[in-house]
């Protein structure tokens, strides 16, 4: 071929390229916009079949029982640490500020609102977010690489009544008691922060920051956290049990369930706290 | 849609010499993306009989598999266990005639976090309530010693070899007493002798239970050994199904090539 006709068969090519290139980026573009919008179809899907296992028997006591122990029993030493520090921080805290504002005596009532209606319910959602998270979503991803899930199936048991059904149940279940744990060290180590630097005995303490309180002040923030459970579970079974990918998408699932569950969380905080406010003045 | 009673009714009706054959799979496609696995495939197993698919890897064997026990769904054509299809079928209508099927996975797919026995003891813990404990335990170490796995009810999948796991994976496929087996490469990674016993195994349990069985595996020995008929896949689609004595008359290419480097 001479030059000129190279040249002209490479300008013939051109717009073929181009038009490869424009499609690529168009199915690219498309993916990105469907992408999370079948992401939440594929959820709802997964929420429907995990519903309507949980609601017809045979029931899986057994297993619901032992996920009440991995979620409950094993997440309390860590929930409590974890609420006993923000109990010493908000403590620290509230006495530096209210003290610029002479308003020192307040110091009972804020920081049991602070730690009962706000910290202890976050803080125990994304302590729980985080370890039971990553946990179930692994477990679950593991046992979907290596085709336990499909033996499960295989041995005609319902894997959404058996698998997902009771670790979700058992998320929603032991949510506001793990709450109530780290509600509970919050406070007693946020009295002992500030009897430390003033006297002020827990008797003392209790009177003065429960004084007008109200059962729907504490229980709404408090029961709350059976969204954070079901959050929590629903996105960790989900991304578990859609697994592909080997070791890789065990990693992934584990990364996904915590980081998810967590993102959600604290977007559902942000619908509850105001449904509270307006249902429970 | 088909209950437990419908297909025990199916069975009988085999059993006295009915038509309606265990496993049938009617012009079954099935693809993954792009990529077709099955074009058109049928076959038929009846009771008694044990059918060896034999092809090179990535011919779709093992999906075929997945299809017969329900774990996919075709594209199109049908599935038929005992004359019911079950592409339709919801997680818990397939469940009622899954309780009449066994599985051996390719990797076994032990229960990781169970011991032997307890793996073993799955299904009849779910399906079995009414065995007391020390039924169960009794039926278990009966399924293992079948198997020759009786000395390691203790252990966990990850303190025995693959070999073993095949074996343990076999004696829980076999826990409810199935019709219908489908095994999936029982005897790959195993030493001769290993498989020798595997086979020797599903005949003796032929003999005994009368299952109608399909048997994926790429050792021609073996489907040799222990098929009543045997199904060569290429391509897609079955390219000749028969005794082995057919497959050696056989004057297409591939599968003169096949028995060749067998």
């Amino acid at each position: 071929m001479t030059e000129r006709q190279v040249t002209a068969a490479a300008g013939s090519l051109q717009p073929g390229r181009d038009a490869v290139l424009m499609s690529s980026a168009y199915h690219s573009a498309a993916d990105m916009i469907a992408g999370p919008f079948e992401w939440f179809g594929n959820l709802g899907i997964f929420f429907w079949q995990v519903i309507k296992a949980a609601v017809t028997p045979p029931y899986e006591w057994r297993e619901l029982v032992r996920q009440l122990d991995e979620v409950g029993s094993k997440s309390l030493p860590l929930v409590a640490l974890a609420g006993a520090a923000i109990g010493v921080v908000i403590s620290l805290e509230a006495r530096y500020s209210l003290s610029r504002f002479g308003a020192k005596s307040l110091f009972p009532a804020t920081l049991v609102y602070t730690v009962i209606q706000v910290m202890g319910p976050i803080i125990t959602g994304l302590v729980v977010s985080g370890r039971v998270g990553a946990g179930m979503g692994a477990e679950l991803a593991s046992m979907k690489v290596t085709e336990q899930i499909d033996a499960i199936e295989a041995s005609a048991i319902n894997p959404y009544r058996l698998l997902a059904a009771t670790r979700i149940l058992a998320c929603i279940l032991m949510l506001p008691l793990l709450t109530l744990a780290a509600d509970a060290c919050g406070l007693l180590t946020g009295w002992f922060a500030q009897a430390l630097v003033e006297p002020l005995s827990f008797h003392q303490f209790i009177e003065a920051g429960f004084k007008g309180a109200t059962f729907n002040a504490f229980l709404p923030p408090t029961f709350k956290t059976t969204v954070y459970g079901l959050i929590i579970g629903l996105i960790a079974c989900f991304q578990g049990m859609r697994t592909r990918g080997g070791a890789e998408g065990v990693g992934r699932a584990a990364t996904n369930s915590v980081v998810l569950a967590s993102l959600f969380l604290i977007l559902a905080d942000v619908v509850l706290v105001k449904f509270i406010l307006v249902v429970f003045p | 849609m088909a209950t437990i009673h419908d297909i025990a009714m199916k069975q009988e009706e085999h059993d006295q010499g009915g038509s309606v054959p265990a496993v049938a799979v009617r012009n079954v496609e099935k693809a993954f993306g792009p990529h077709q696995v099955l074009n058109g495939i049928s076959l038929e197993v009846n009771r008694g009989e044990t059918l060896a698919v034999l092809g090179r890897s990535g011919t779709g064997k093992s999906v075929l598999l997945r299809l017969i026990i329900g774990l996919d769904k075709p594209d199109s054509g049908s599935v038929c266990i005992y004359g019911q299809d079950i592409a339709g079928l919801t997680l818990d209508q397939i469940g009622a005639i899954r309780m009449k099927m066994g599985f051996l996975f390719q990797h076994a797919a032990l229960y990781d976090s169970l011991t032997v026995a307890e793996n073993v003891a799955f299904p009849l813990q779910h399906h079995r309530r009414e065995m007391s404990r020390s039924e169960r335990s009794d039926r278990v170490t009966q399924l293992l010693a079948e198997v020759g796995m009786d000395g390691s009810l203790d252990k966990m999948p990850s303190d025995i070899s693959g070999g073993m796991q095949k074996r343990v994976g076999l004696a829980r496929a076999l826990a409810l007493e199935p019709d219908i087996l489908l095994l999936d490469e029982p005897t790959a990674g195993l030493d001769p002798i290993s498989s020798g016993e595997i086979n020797d195994l599903i005949l003796q349990l032929q003999r005994e239970h009368h299952m109608a069985s399909i048997v994926v595996t790429h050792d021609l020995h073996s489907a040799r050994t222990i098929a009543s008929h045997i199904a060569l896949l290429n391509e897609e689609n079955v390219v000749i199904e028969g005794s082995y004595e057919d497959l050696q008359h056989s004057e297409i290419a591939f599968v003169k090539e096949f028995l060749k480097q067998s």
